[in-house]
């Protein structure tokens, strides 16, 4: 049986984020150590590809918890997000009690308002299954692509953690569930949800933290070929392009460079493996090539430099 | 706390519940070096990405070196002009340096008086990147009354999206199981009347952006107003201006008071009635703000004239990506409505392929011609109808 306890300081956070293989920086850290003691949302923005939803779900597994996942999209209600009414079943009951005999219609259309008829949706879950001993993790991914109706619906969910149901009356949840609200900023979301939650912004990793990532995600790469990787990537992030690539897209690629057995990097692997790596094609056809030669031609110089000196 | 009082002089909002949340996150954490403090307060006080450099900075100034704060406000308190402030402090931003000396500096800072424009030629553009700002004269009650008159007859070219949101309507095809049981609940449960939902539409997102270069300088003063009665009217939209560069004013046009906004926009935007770089605008369009902006099917509104400094270099594919991104794209062309206009101009040829819905004006001389214009040429497809904003209370 495994302890469902809070991490107690930053280093412990640190630690909990890596027994379950994710590297964080000590500013994300520090923000997943306030959310959890604070009991605050924690909201994280950032380009995609940077390991925003990793960290809920590595949350969970670290704190042994459930994790309820809602996944946003525009025009997402109280029907899809909270509860819904099991309108059939309804229907029946109402037909089994006339043919029970039962008159008192007043009575029968009270009773088929009753909780075994509410079908649970993820933040109704997430509010019921947070006991004291296990809170639950909840994630709500890409906030941005829902709407301002559902933002506003959200406040009080977020700010009392209860859930009024116009039938059944205020549902309140145990223990609050720890909270993860990404989102990717296509659209602005509203300042009142934002002032309850502690905000991150995840920023692409530093060379050390990256090269740490891959040593752990993908360790059957040799260590050349990380460090070729690693500063390739780096460098790509100067150069001005549609996308840059997140730290989601160089394990790609570096999973891709390991399944076509490459120990170190040259211009012909770079050129076909290029699409695991950049997703737009103004993107690739401006890298590939003699760009991406000159790229690779200045990182092997500057490893070597490292290495010899 | 004084470290919150000087971040809501530079500009980030700094309520005293958050203050509180401070000081109980410090607590909580139990920091020992500068940089879990520098996290611990970052992650209450912020809400914005673009905050993060002016509170880095105010961070960096404010608990490094509180004798540096102590000069600052020693050299400034005799002076009367604000440049001082950019001699002392060349490497703080203007917003972080504003927050941390004291407010005598902003009220005695002399701004270089407001320099009249004076483009006679308005058919040529110039290669000169003229940073000047505008004096814009305040708007009469008259002209108010039409903008808004204006504003109200426009029918949008832009046809409602449906959204995946219900309605209640007598007429719907689906039936709304919730409201027929709670309406035989009412009723006593006897009856369950079937009650109908319909699909809810609303306009799609609108995104402007408005050229105010030279050739345009004509109408800048008119597109600015019909911008900000746009903005707090149309519901989603968002506006850019450009001309050598591309700002993003809907902040500031949010202010309900015209001339309030209009000035506000006067100081943030650096390049009036300069050169005109369009490729390299739409470029900078692309790269920084599609993503963010034309999310859920935005229409895009362009206000220019089509005279590029560049001659149409690059201008086709940053026109076709634009298109693609978008879900429709107009192009209102305040000089292309002479009879036997020819599109010589090489910007105007590269553009013209691209554009959904193309409507050239001529002599836009006030809003109304501008709405008129507008709303003439609404051709949607497969018989919509065209957008129109929702009438005030009266």
């Amino acid at each position: 049986m495994s302890e469902h306890v809070l991490p107690g300081s930053i280093d412990e956070t640190i630690a909990l984020l890596a027994r379950a293989a994710y590297v964080a920086e000590r500013p994300l850290a520090t923000a997943v150590f306030l959310a959890l003691r604070m009991r605050r949302p924690l909201f994280l923005e950032g380009e995609a590809g940077v390991g925003k939803t990793e960290v809920a779900k590595v949350l969970a597994a670290g704190l042994d918890c459930e994790l309820v996942r809602l996944q946003c999209y525009e025009g997402l209600d109280t029907a899809a997000a909270v509860y819904d009414w099991n309108y059939p079943r309804q229907m029946v009951e109402i037909r089994l009690a006339e043919a029970a005999g039962e008159h008192n219609r007043a009575a029968i259309a009270r009773d088929i308002y009753d909780e075994r008829f509410l079908i649970e949706r993820p933040l109704l879950r997430a509010l019921r299954t947070s006991k004291l001993d296990a809170p639950s993790v909840l994630l709500i991914d890409e906030l941005d692509r829902a709407d301002e109706p559902f933002e506003a619906y959200l406040l009080e969910v977020l700010s009392d953690f209860q859930i009024s149901i116009p039938e059944l009356g205020t549902l309140r949840a145990e223990v609050p569930p720890v909270v993860v609200i990404t989102s990717n900023r296509t659209r602005e979301i509203h300042d009142a949800v934002k002032r309850r939650c502690l905000y991150h912004w995840v920023d692409y990793p530093s060379a050390a933290t990256e090269l740490a990532i891959l040593a752990r995600k993908a360790p059957e790469a040799s260590v050349q070929l990380s460090q070729q990787v690693v500063a390739f990537v780096q460098r790509l992030r100067q150069a001005e392009l549609f996308k840059v690539p997140g730290i989601a897209e160089t394990l790609d690629w570096t999973r891709a460079l390991v399944t076509l057995d490459a120990l170190v990097l040259n211009p012909d692997t770079v050129n076909d493996t290029l699409g695991a790596l950049l997703k737009y094609q103004d993107d690739i056809a401006k890298i590939r090539g003699s760009e991406a030669a000159a790229i690779l031609e200045e990182v092997n110089t500057r490893i070597g430099i490292l290495r010899d000196g | 706390m004084h470290f919150a009082r000087a971040l809501r002089v530079a500009g980030i909002p700094v309520g005293p519940a958050k203050v509180l949340d401070a000081l109980g996150a410090l607590q909580v954490a139990g920091v020992e070096c500068r940089e879990d403090w520098h996290a611990v307060l970052a992650s209450v006080f912020l809400t914005r990405r673009e905050q993060r450099e002016v509170f880095d900075q105010a961070f960096h100034v404010f608990w490094r070196d509180p004798a540096l704060l102590q000069r600052m406000l020693h050299l400034l308190l005799p002076k009367v002009h604000g440049r001082a402030t950019r001699n002392v402090t060349p490497m703080l931003s203007p917003r972080a340096a504003a927050g941390l000396v004291s407010r005598v500096a902003e009220h005695t800072a002399v701004n270089e008086p407001a320099q009249e424009v004076e483009v006679e030629s308005t058919l040529t553009f110039s290669a000169a990147e003229r940073l000047q700002r505008l004096d814009f004269a305040a708007m009469t009650p008259a002209e108010l009354a039409e903008a808004k008159a204006a504003i109200a007859h426009i029918a949008w070219p832009v046809a409602e999206v449906k959204t995946r949101r219900y309605r209640p309507d007598a007429r719907g095809t689906q039936i709304d199981p919730r409201r027929s049981l709670a309406a035989m609940r009412r009723a006593g449960g006897d009856l369950l009347p079937l009650l109908r939902r319909s699909r809810a539409r609303r306009p799609p997102p609108l995104v402007v952006l408005c050229d105010i270069s030279g050739s345009m300088h004509r109408y800048t003063r008119m597109f600015l107003h019909f911008l900000h009665a746009v903005a707090n009217t149309y519901g989603r939209t968002q506006v850019l201006l450009f001309g050598t560069r591309l700002t993003h004013i809907t902040p500031v046009l949010r202010d309900r008071d015209v001339d309030a906004a209009i000035a506000r926009a006067t100081r943030l935007v650096p390049d009036w009635s300069g050169g005109t770089r369009i490729g390299a605008c739409l470029h900078e369009f692309s790269l920084r703000w599609s993503r963010r902006l034309l999310a859920q099917n935005a229409v895009v509104l362009l206000l220019s004239d089509g005279l590029d400094l560049d001659a149409g270099a690059g201008l086709c594919e940053e026109m076709a990506r634009l298109q693609r991104s978008c879900h429709s794209l107009i192009w209102l062309n305040p000089l292309l409505g002479y009879r036997d206009f020819e599109a010589k101009p090489a910007g105007i040829r590269a553009m013209r392929p691209h554009v959904d819905l193309f409507l050239p004006a001529h002599n836009l001389a006030s809003l109304t011609e501008l709405a008129r214009v507008l709303t003439a040429q609404a051709r949607l497809p497969h018989g919509e109808l065209p957008w129109r904003c929702p009438a005030p209370a009266a």
